[in-house]
């Protein structure tokens, strides 16, 4: 069985694991990273999305063998001292979520979003989470609580 | 000393900081010592008798403890039962929760296996052997009604027909000067809550705990007594954090079944999480309707009479509610309108498919569409504007409250004002104006207005009128209110939420109603031992309900701290006055507040004759009446006459759900509301291939709209409170989605009528316009 090691929100572990076991139930089954849901098995709703070397990917379609030496960060390494990440704030002061479910996914899909343009559009936020469905918002608050988390990550260039 | 009304503030969710860093309790997270695994085989037949099923070959392989073929559950598996046959002639056949010696869905459980993981389960399955004699599949639900149609049932494909009538139906449509007659799909859906179902239970070997995946907590528990004869009180059912549901989970799910006699057989815990294939396969799908409607009017537009058809498909057995989900259309096709006769009938149809069930609006969607098309046929046929024919035709807001021809009295609302202020947001007479211009140029893109002006009835419902249908049970709602010790408040509600956010908006009324401070306010759900007493969450009844029922408790509370602070304060109950959470003695400076009595009633040292230790009290409430939520939504979409593609310009909903507990919530309800409601209109359908198998299995091939497929929409409301509740609240949960259908394919058929187009199937994919607009190319040339 090969033994990976990988570091999932700041801690090292190492493991030995099947070459078919998913990343996403490393994360769930072995490390108790329970705070990633699976949402599907066909790596459309995204709801397993964690930062894989600072990217987004969808944790459901990675196997644990390639994470091997990587930095995986989840929903529960995001904020720092009990505090919530500016998304994770504006996610709340919005509304953007209500089962919660899409939410861990959504959440680090909209951060990887922001690395790539800190400053985007209606437009460009709704085609940059088309790979993360939500049932219950209808994505309006997402979107705007995508704008607000950009521009409370004092990354956004004021627009006129 | 003033205190804001919490009532009415976009407060932000207490429910949200659990959520937002993944310190979640969904089902599949949760574990036991010892837990095993279950995976279940299921049917790739429609329809089949099993003749062989061997699963010894799973026994002995790597990790499996048990694997067990539906023989195995004979005895003991019970049928799973349907609580709502509302038609007297309703034939209910029998429904293992595991398939012994016939299947009739693609997906149905046939076989299990338990193994230490899921990866072992799954493994094991495949050494699974099974011999199937095929049987002829049932899908189309006239043929099933033939004579010489293949039975699903030795009963045979009718599950019931209903029919009622009011007025004179054949005097309405003599002579009439306008009929329309139409017939309309409503699409199989798949609802598609985003947590997957999961199920974990363990037994002492005397009492057995379930966490599952639930709308239903509380009726649950009860079923699963019934069916499986696990004593009532020797079982505690729990609903941990639910990924939402939108009637999904409102049922009592053969896995649930098959995991507790699993447990007491093994004496393990056990646990069985979905995919999301499996899911499509076998969470209940939704709608699935045949509507054949006619309509009489008169020449100015009046309606003089409405006839309703319809066949609804059950899929292959009646769960939960099945057959009482389309006959909730019997209330509701008649809508906003006035008219002098009304038939409405409806054939409930098996056929080798996946039941259907509630889904977010059950029921009211699929009556709302059906009307709501009528109406824009019926203004097309006069010429007139489709808000005009509207307006000759509803409930004017000065007639309430009105009692409809099906027989419902609506309490309260004002279609008027939402209608005028949905139109000027819109920009109705503008876009009207957008439209004509491109219709005159010649446009390749063409521009469709919609209209749909909704209500429905919700906050399911006044107990009697339930048991005067037919239904197991009435609708009821339990709350209780305790002032601990402390003076902190801890609320219990027998409404169990999936998302809808009841800790924030229940902390809000109880801040408001014992004067105490909103984070002061804790709210428990969801558990049988916690909350003992519920009929949980659907029908857009939380608020309604759950909500007065809290509410009442609280009245309660203080019933019992005024008796306390007049002995307190050696006075009469009737001196003090209630104020920002204290008892004042009128015109003094006497006082007490709600803790301080909270604390001396914990140490009831000197409590007056006849009052018990503590503060704190339960009530239940139950409705003299439905709530009845409406609105005016307006879609205006482009189509693409050359590629089919629609896209939603502009959406404009002006919604009236009574008085308003948390607008960021009523807002968040609508928004998602309407989103599921254009789905339906534009993009999902569950699709059987012509041997009865399900094609949309993933959410690659079912789809769901993402944010790139959506537009924002913009909201606002008029306030029409409930006098069904002394909140004033309406419910709002399906209301959106209610409306939204309707509103979408009535813009698209507006912007092809000048091209000969009455309709288009839904989902209007661009496959469906591009098809609708090249066969009326074709009959042009032809002519």
């Amino acid at each position: 069985m090969p033994r990976i090691t990988v570091t999932v929100d700041g801690i090292q572990y190492e493991q030995d694991v099947e070459p078919r076991l998913l990343l996403v139930h490393l994360l769930r089954e072995r490390l108790g990273k329970t705070g990633t849901p699976v949402g599907c098995d066909t790596s459309n709703c995204g709801a397993c999305t964690v930062l894989l070397d600072g990217k987004s990917a969808k944790s459901c379609s990675v196997l644990a063998v390639q994470a091997d030496g990587c930095d995986v960060v989840t929903i529960e390494g995001l904020g720092a001292n009990g505090s919530l990440h500016p998304m994770q704030q504006a996610f709340h002061e919005e509304h953007a979520l209500q089962c919660g479910y899409c939410t861990p996914g959504m959440v680090m899909a909209a951060i990887d979003l922001l690395r790539q343009d800190p400053d985007p559009s209606e437009e460009t936020i709704r085609q940059g989470l088309e790979g993360n469905l939500c049932r219950c918002t209808g994505y309006c608050n997402i979107v705007r609580a995508v704008r607000r988390g950009a521009q409370e990550m004092g990354q956004a260039v004021s627009r006129p | 000393m003033t205190v804001d009304q919490e009532v009415g503030r976009p407060r932000r969710r207490k429910e949200d900081a659990r959520l937002l860093t993944g310190r979640t309790q969904w089902t599949d997270n949760l574990s036991r010592p010892g837990t095993l695994h279950v995976m279940f085989l299921r049917s790739p037949m429609a329809h089949a008798r099993i003749a062989r099923i061997d699963v010894s070959g799973a026994r002995g392989l790597p990790g499996v403890v048990a694997a067990f073929s539906g023989q195995d559950f004979r005895e003991e598996q019970g049928s799973l039962p349907c609580a709502w046959p509302r038609s007297g002639d309703t034939v209910i056949p029998e429904h293992p929760p595991m398939a012994v010696s016939e299947v009739r869905y693609v997906g149905e459980a046939v076989a299990c296996v338990v193994a230490t993981d899921r990866y072992r389960a799954a493994d094991a399955l495949e050494a699974i052997e099974v011999d199937y004699e095929q049987l002829p599949a049932v899908l189309d639900m006239n043929e099933a009604l033939s004579e010489s149609a293949a039975k699903v049932h030795e009963t045979g494909n009718r599950a019931f027909t209903y029919r009622t009538t009011s007025g004179d139906l054949e005097a309405a449509f003599r002579d009439a000067p306008v009929v329309i007659d139409r017939t309309f799909v409503q699409q199989r859906l798949i609802p598609s809550a985003m947590e997957p179902r999961a199920v974990l239970c363990e037994t002492d070997g005397d009492t057995f705990t379930m966490w599952t995946s639930t709308q239903i907590p509380h009726i649950l528990r009860t079923m699963l007594a019934l069916v499986t004869g696990v004593a009532e009180h020797k079982l505690r059912v729990v609903a941990p954090d639910v990924g939402g549901g939108f009637g999904s989970k409102l049922q009592v799910t053969a896995e649930e079944v098959l995991c507790l006699l699993l447990a007491r057989r093994l004496g393990r815990p056990v646990k069985w999480t979905e995919s999301r294939s499996e899911g499509n396969l076998t969470v209940h799908h939704g709608r699935d309707q045949i509507q054949h409607l006619r309509l009489a009017a008169d020449s100015d537009g009046r309606i003089r009479g409405l006839q309703v058809e319809l066949l609804a498909d059950m899929g292959a057995y009646l769960v939960l509610l099945t057959p009482a989900v389309p006959l909730l259309g019997a209330q509701m096709f008649n809508a906003i309108y006035k008219m002098d006769a009304y038939e409405f009938a409806c054939t409930g149809v098996f056929t080798t498919k996946m039941p259907t069930d509630a889904y977010r609006g059950a029921g009211r969607p699929e009556a709302t569409f059906g009307i709501e098309r009528m109406m824009d046929e019926l203004a097309a046929e006069l010429g007139l504007d489709p808000l005009e024919v509207r307006r000759r035709n509803w409930i004017r807001h000065d007639e309430f409250p009105f009692t409809t021809i099906s027989g419902l009295t609506y309490d309260s609302g004002n279609y008027e004002a939402a209608t005028d202020r949905a139109m000027a947001l819109f920009g109705y007479d503008k876009l009207r104006a957008e439209q004509n211009d491109r219709r005159d140029r010649g446009d390749p893109v063409q521009l469709g207005i919609g209209v749909s002006t909704y209500t429905e009835m919700c906050g399911l419902g006044p107990s009697r009128w339930f048991g005067s249908e037919n239904a197991g049970a009435g609708g009821w709602e339990h709350g209780s209110v305790r002032v601990l010790p402390t003076g902190k408040v801890e609320v219990v509600t027998g409404s169990s939420p999936h998302g809808q956010g009841h800790v924030t908006a229940w902390s809000q009324i109880v801040a408001d109603a014992l004067g105490v401070p909103f984070e002061d306010v804790t709210v428990l759900h969801g558990d049988t031992a916690i909350s003992p007493k519920g009929l949980d969450t659907y029908g857009s009844r939380s608020l309604t309900i759950g909500g007065i029922a809290v509410l009442k408790a609280c009245d309660k509370v203080k019933d019992k701290a005024r008796r306390l602070a007049a002995h307190v304060l050696e006075c009469s109950p009737d001196d003090l006055e209630f104020e920002a959470g204290a008892f004042k003695v009128r015109g003094t400076e006497s006082q007490t507040t709600i803790q301080e009595l909270a604390l001396a009633a914990f140490a009831a040292h000197d409590l007056p004759d006849g009052v018990e230790a503590r503060l704190d009290s339960d009530a239940t409430f139950d409705p003299d009446n439905f709530s009845f939520p409406h609105g005016t939504h307006l879609c205006a979409v482009e189509v693409d006459t050359e590629t089919g593609m629609v896209k939603i310009r502009s959406y404009v909903a002006v919604d009236d759900v009574g008085k308003v507990v948390n607008p960021l919530i009523v807002d968040g309800q609508l928004h998602g509301g309407i989103a599921q409601g254009v789905a339906q209109a534009l993009f999902e359908e569950a699709v059987y291939d012509a041997d009865g198998n399900l094609l949309t299995t993933t959410m690659a091939d079912y789809l769901l709209p993402s944010a790139a497929d959506l537009p924002d929409f913009a909201l606002d409301r008029t306030e029409s409170p409930a006098t069904s509740n002394p909140l004033g609240v309406k419910g709002v949960g399906e209301a959106g989605t209610i409306a939204a259908t309707p509103a979408v394919v009535n813009a698209i058929v507006d912007a092809l009528r000048p091209y000969g187009i009455n309709d288009v199937r839904m989902p209007c994919t661009p496959e469906r316009v591009w098809r609708a607009l090249q066969d009326r190319t074709l009959e042009g040339a032809r002519r």
